[in-house]
Order: C-alpha cells, then structure tokens, then sequence
C-alpha cells in the first residue's frame, strides 16, 4: 500500500487573510442580532446619559455617578462601570461566544473549508473579525456616552477619585485612556468567548462561556479575597482604570490588570486555535467536556495559580490589600483637595492641601475587629488645621469599603462641613462637595502610603 | 492512464476511532465523466466525497486530484467545488450576498464574477435578492450547486445534490451536470436514488462498509442485476397469469390478481389491483411471455420492472436483497 500522504501539497492554495476576515466580517454584520447590539451600543449610551441628566436623580452608587450634573466627562466613566460590569461581557458573548459555533449550527464547515481551504486562515479570519465587531461596540459605548455627557452638560472639569480637580482636557485625556485600558480585559472575554465557541461547538455553554466568566470575576471581586488573587483575575483591569484618577495615578494595579488580561487573551486564543486544528469537520460538533477541560480551563487554571504566586512574591501588599493607614491617608488626601473645593464654592481665600495639614484616623468596628479589610463599618475623623489660627477642625466619616479598594465617605458632621448635602453659598445652596464623595485605596501600594 | 484522471485513490483507509469508515478503497474518476457513488447508509461515501474536498485527511493510501498529490493539510486543491452534508449557505445572507462573498473570497468582483449567470443556470434568478433563511431544502441544494459552478470547478463533488428538489429542480440540476460534464468536468455525487444515477451517471463506484463492492460502468452495473420482477398489466388477465404459470424459466410472484404485490408494497397495491401480474424472469424468458401473449390475442398495456435494474443490482451487490425478501414473506 503506498502512502503518500505526507507529500507537500502544491495545488492548494488558500484564500489571503484579508479576504477571509472580510468574508466573516459581512456574515456577522448580517446577522440581525449584530446588528442591533451595534445600534444599541452606538445609541444606548446616549439615551442613558440624556436621560439621567433630565432628571434629578443621580446614580451615586456608580463610580463619578455622583457628578454627572457637574461635568460631561462623568458620562463616559458611568458608562464604562456599566460596560465593565455588563455590556462588555454580554457583548463579547453574542460576538466572539458565536462566531465558530454559528457555523456548527448552520451546518456550513464543510462549505467555508473548502472556500477558505485552510482552517488556520479561517481561524484569523474568524477571530480578526470578531475583534473588529467589539472594537465598534466598545467605541460605540465610549463615543456615545462621551458625546451626549458633553452635549448635555459640558466639558467642564472633573473631580478624581482623591478628590482632585482635573482640567477638562486632562479629564478628556484620562477618559480616552480608561476605555483604551478596558480593552485588555475585553480581549481576554473576547478570547475566552472563542475559546468557548470553538470546543462547545453548538452547545448554548459556548455562547454563554464569557458571560459567566466574567459573572464569576465579579463575584469574585465582591469577596475579600487575597490581593494577589484578585489582580490576577483578568476581569480586574475593568475596575483598575480608576486608578487614572488619582494624582499620582494608581498605575501599578491598573499594569497589572493590563498585563493579566492581556496573559489571558493570548492564551485563550492559542488554546482556541489549537482545538481549532485539531477538530474534524466532516461531523457535527456538539462539544466535549473533556476537551474542554484539558484545551480550556487547565491551561487558563494554571496561569491563574502561576499569577497568584508571581504577584504574592512580588508585590509589597498583603491580605486583601486594604488596611487602616492606607484608608487614613487616602482619607485625607481626598478631604483635602475637596475641601479647597468647598472653600471656592463659598468664596472663602483660597488654602492649600500644605497649609491644611489634614490627617485622618480610622478605625473599624468601633475596635472590635481587625482594622484591615473591606467592610462598612469603618469610622473615621478628619483633621486638619485652619489656615491662619491654631485651631484644629475634625470632621466624621463613615466609610463603606469595598474589596476592590473603592469606597463611598458619608458625612457625619459637623453640619457646616460635611454634615448635609447641600452648602450655602453667596449665590444661593450648592452641592457640597465635603458630604458624600467616592474614593480608592490603592491595593498593591505598600502599608502607609495610600 | 494516471495522468489523465481527475482522481485517483489507492487503497485509501480512513478511520474513525475503532470505526474504519473507508477500508482500502480505490478510486478513479474519467473528466468529462459524471461517476456515482452509491451504496446503503453508513457505507462510507460521505467519508470519501469529504476527502475528495480535503475536509478529512486519509489514514492510509495515496490520492491525486487533478494530477497532485493530497497532502495531510485540510485544504481542497484548486479548481475542486461541491458539498458535502448539504450545502453550506448563510441565511442571513441573500443568495446573491452568499455568491457575491464567495466570489470575492476568491478575489472577483462580483459583478463580473458571473453570480447572475450561475443563478440563472439553476434557476433561481427569481429569488436572488431573497434571504436563504426562507429557502426551501431544494432551493438551497440549487444555490449550492450554483456556489460551486462559481468556482469553475474541474471537479465537481456533490452528496446527494437532487435531495428534496421538485422534478423541475431535477432538471436544472440534471442538465448543469450533463453542461459541466461535456466540457470536461468530472463529477462525483452520491445518491440514494438509483434513477438519478441511471439517468445522470456513466461510472459507478459501489460502496458497503467502506469496502469497494462494484466499480465499472452503469451498463456492467446494470448486467448485475440478474433476472427482474416484471410487472405485466393485459387486457386478459386470467389468461396471462396462465401463460405466465405455464413459461418455462419464469417465476409467478403472485397467483392472485393484486395479492402480493399489494401486500407487500401499498405503493404498488392500487395499480396491481384488478389486472397486474408480477413475475421475475429473464430478459430472454419475458420476450417469449410477451411473444405467448401476443399469440393468444392478449394486448400488453403496462410492462415496467418493479425495482429497476440499477436498484436490483444495488440490492443484490450490498445484499440486502434477502432482506427486502424477508420483509416481504413476513408481510405475506
């Protein structure tokens, strides 16, 4: 019997990359489902953000929701929260979850193998043009939400997470960064959505794979897990961003979660692609639990735990990286720079952070636990000195903290300082900036610094 | 002589898991020639029309299409078209769209790539700018057979390509594979249905658990046949069935106006009824029946084989002609 199977073959030649991924792209943009996720991504943002600034409302417990009526530039940043926590995964779920199971379930493997005759190249094809689609819907929520936030309200400056002002054109630089930065983890869903695809088949846990990992990533970041376990889950870079608004900016978690997501996304992909080039096309592919164990999840499980080591080693913080000096010096920081803010609104000579010396001190349940950790019941007291007198002024917090490093100070008083939502000014009441504001806690810095 | 075929496989052996699905299997398909590729379910010839389309890669022997040789990379060589499973279409997409985007994925333009002429060859002009999503199943074989012409292909391979088509269908389908085949195209399909294969087919491959059982041409299939069951409709029936009873080398399968062939086959039943005859014979032994009846003043108005040659062949080639036979007695 003669085997000449292993003879280079000559007379095949494959379709070029770029014809393939524009062959994929007009099969996705037909689909109707693609299409109206676009539409809703290029316009829902829009009506959101129009919406909430018609009303009185604001949504306070998202991240900048707070100054949405103040500044343009908050738009965008809700937005993004939102996308992280939602839209992205789900999107990325319909688009990259479906891009080869569709072809299972359409029964056309056979006709694309012998068009593209090529599976590596249908494989680029495939994946470049699910990329391209959640570029569009990822630019489609950031543009939209930007332009009507600035439509609707301005481009007026921005207060950061540490309660510092930024100019509207930092804001804007900053904006644009943050949604660049939600890429990374936005790949990595893409990535896992086409590892999905691919060894389910046209099983529905294909197309599902994304949105319940990233469902698993959120929970996960609710928990008070270990510092280094949450940085290394891929789904942290769409909370790291925040890290932008800080001055300094909190750049090493938000590198982390870059380079975890990224970690991820690559290895999905060649996961992807090696169960690709492995499956046999001439049957129905329903997926296999096996195969989706070894191609999938033990590859991705091992860079987790090898992560998990890498960052406990390296990094300074421990534990859930939130701890009482840490949250008193954020604290402060942040009073500081919104004090100078309330001093403006009323008209008062202007201070500096320098000349207020501002401290804090914090401690959690009432000392009964530990002051470490996520938790409501931090209570914390501000003080800072009067410019000019040697008068020293204490203001009450209480602090909602939670694991990833964020956390909400409400007031407690006195009443002219911090204790009601509202400030009389010269020109009439004013939103005061001293009675609720939104915070971070950078989670990788070492204890003292915060 | 290898030169000059389309394909040419030896001893090719594919296997799936402990299942061999192709067992040492020779093949050799003539340009300009349409070759058959028949055989019962499971027999293997979607396993073999997929290699000729470089989805599946043999495990052993060697195939040269068009000349080269089939590597171990999934790939079809160049001027090779068809379906395997049906054929592969978007339905989001309309049937101009799906041959626009074939066409461009070979880098034509689709105005000139000749989309209006394909569709018109299989009849689908009418429907062209309509979603597929809305196509019925003989419609979609058309659009996918105009997706192949597309291609221009030198080898065409189709699975089952009449498959829910109208006898309209049928024709258009009948007729582009007769146009392809005599400009010097080969073509290989599978099917069922043994009168497609008479009518369309010059070579047929036999296949039965992955094994070649027959490969020649229609005519030497059909000589395989052995004798036949006649179905005889005269204007004298009792007469007949006598004549019949009397014929050396002939055999009366029913005795009884419409008995068996009613039982067994209710297709059959409402036309035997009344006046039909069945008998298997020879050709030579039904000459000097009909030469009998015509003698006797008995007008033949119906004489038609009850399973066509073809299919008897095929019957008696996969041996499932013993089965058919028992289902017969046991409705009996």
């Amino acid at each position: 019997m003669t085997a000449t199977i292993d003879v280079p073959v000559a007379a095949s030649r494959p379709v070029p990359v770029l014809r393939g991924y524009r062959f994929e792209l007009v099969k996705l943009v037909s689909q109707w489902r693609v299409r109206a996720l676009l539409l809703a991504a290029w316009i829902g943002p829009t009506v959101v953000v129009v919406a909430i600034h018609q009303q009185g409302t604001l949504p306070a417990d998202t991240v900048f929701g707070r100054w949405m009526h103040a500044t343009g530039w908050a738009g965008p940043l809700v937005a993004l929260g939102f996308a992280g926590t939602w839209a992205l995964p789900l999107l990325t779920s319909v688009v990259a979850g479906d891009v080869f199971a569709a072809e299972d379930r359409l029964g056309t493997w056979c006709h694309l193998l012998v068009a593209m005759r090529s599976p590596r190249r249908i494989f680029l094809g495939k994946a470049l043009a699910s990329l391209t689609v959640i570029g569009l819907l990822v630019a489609g929520l950031a543009c939209s939400s930007a332009v009507a936030g600035l439509l609707a309200v301005g481009d007026q400056p921005l207060t950061g997470l540490d309660g510092h002002v930024l100019a509207s054109a930092d804001a804007g630089r900053a904006v644009l960064l943050a949604w660049i930065c939600a890429l990374a983890p936005t790949l990595a869903l893409a990535a896992i959505g086409l590892l999905g695809s691919v060894t389910m088949g046209r099983s529905p846990m294909g197309l599902l794979l994304p949105a319940v990992v990233a469902f698993g990533m959120q929970v996960a970041q609710i928990l008070p897990l270990p510092v280094a376990v949450r940085l290394a889950l891929p789904g942290y870079a769409f909370l790291a961003w925040r890290g932008l608004f800080t001055s300094p900016a909190q750049l090493g978690p938000l590198l982390v979660g870059i380079v975890v997501s990224l970690l991820w996304a690559v290895l999905a992909t060649v996961a992807a692609y090696r169960v690709f080039l492995r499956r046999d096309f001439t049957t129905a592919h329903d997926g296999s639990g096996r195969r989706a164990f070894t191609a999938g999840v033990l590859p991705l499980a091992t860079l987790l735990a090898l992560t998990v080591a890498v960052l406990g080693a390296a990094t300074p913080a421990s534990g859930s990286g939130i701890d009482q000096s840490k949250l008193q010096r954020s604290l402060a920081t942040a009073f500081a720079h919104l004090y100078r803010a309330q001093t403006q609104e009323l008209h008062r000579p202007d201070v500096t952070e320098a000349q207020l010396q501002t401290s804090a001190t914090c401690t959690k349940g009432d000392g009964l636990v530990a002051n470490s950790g996520p938790g409501s019941g931090w209570r914390c007291v501000v003080s800072w000195h009067l410019p000019g007198t040697s008068a020293v002024g204490n203001a009450t917090y209480q602090l909602d903290v939670t694991a990833d490093g964020r956390y909400v100070a409400d007031g407690d008083g006195p009443r002219a300082v911090n204790g009601y939502f509202m400030v009389r000014t010269p020109s009439g009441d004013a939103p005061n900036p001293l009675w609720r504001f939104d915070g971070i806690v950078d989670l990788l810095a070492s204890t003292g610094r915060g | 002589m290898g030169a000059s075929l389309t394909v040419r496989a030896r001893g090719i052996t594919k296997c799936f898991g402990e299942v061999v699905a192709l067992d040492a299997v020779d093949l050799d398909v003539t340009p300009g020639r349409i070759h058959g590729l028949v055989g019962p379910n499971g027999a293997g010839k979607t396993t073999l029309l997929g290699l000729l389309l470089g989805l599946a890669v043999a495990d052993r022997g060697s195939l040269e299409i068009l000349g080269v040789p089939v590597g171990r990379t999934l790939s079809a060589p160049d001027g090779v078209a068809g379906f395997v499973d049906g054929p592969g279409l978007y339905p989001s997409l309309t049937a101009r769209a799906n041959l626009a985007a074939l066409a461009a994925l070979r880098g034509r333009d689709a105005r000139t790539a000749g989309v209006d002429d394909v569709l018109h060859e299989v009849g689908l002009t009418d429907v062209a700018d309509d979603r597929v999503r809305g196509f019925s199943l003989g419609m979609r074989q058309r659009l996918g057979l105009a997706a192949a012409l597309l291609t221009r292909p030198r080898l065409l391979v189709l699975d089952e390509p009449t498959n829910g088509l109208d006898p309209a269908g049928q024709h258009h389908m009948h007729r582009v594979l007769a146009r392809l085949a005599a400009e010097g195209a080969a073509v290989v399909l599978s099917s069922h249905r043994m009168d497609d294969v008479g009518a369309l087919c010059s070579e047929v491959t036999l296949l039965r658990t992955g094994r070649v059982v027959f490969s020649g041409s229609v005519e030497k299939l059909r000589a395989e046949s052995g004798d036949l069951e006649y179905r005889l409709v005269t204007t004298a029936p009792d007469v007949a069935r006598r004549l019949a009873l009397d014929a050396p080398d002939l055999h009366v399968l029913d005795d009884r106006p419409g008995g068996l062939r009613a039982a067994v086959d209710p297709e059959v039943g409402p036309r035997a009824a009344g006046d039909a005859l069945v008998v298997r014979a020879s050709v030579a032994a039904l000459d000097d029946l009909v030469v009998r009846l015509v003698g006797w003043g008995v007008a033949l108005r119906e004489l038609t084989p009850v399973i066509s040659p073809l299919e008897t062949a095929f019957l008696a080639l996969t041996e499932q002609q013993d089965d058919v036979r028992e289902q017969r007695e046991g409705a009996r």
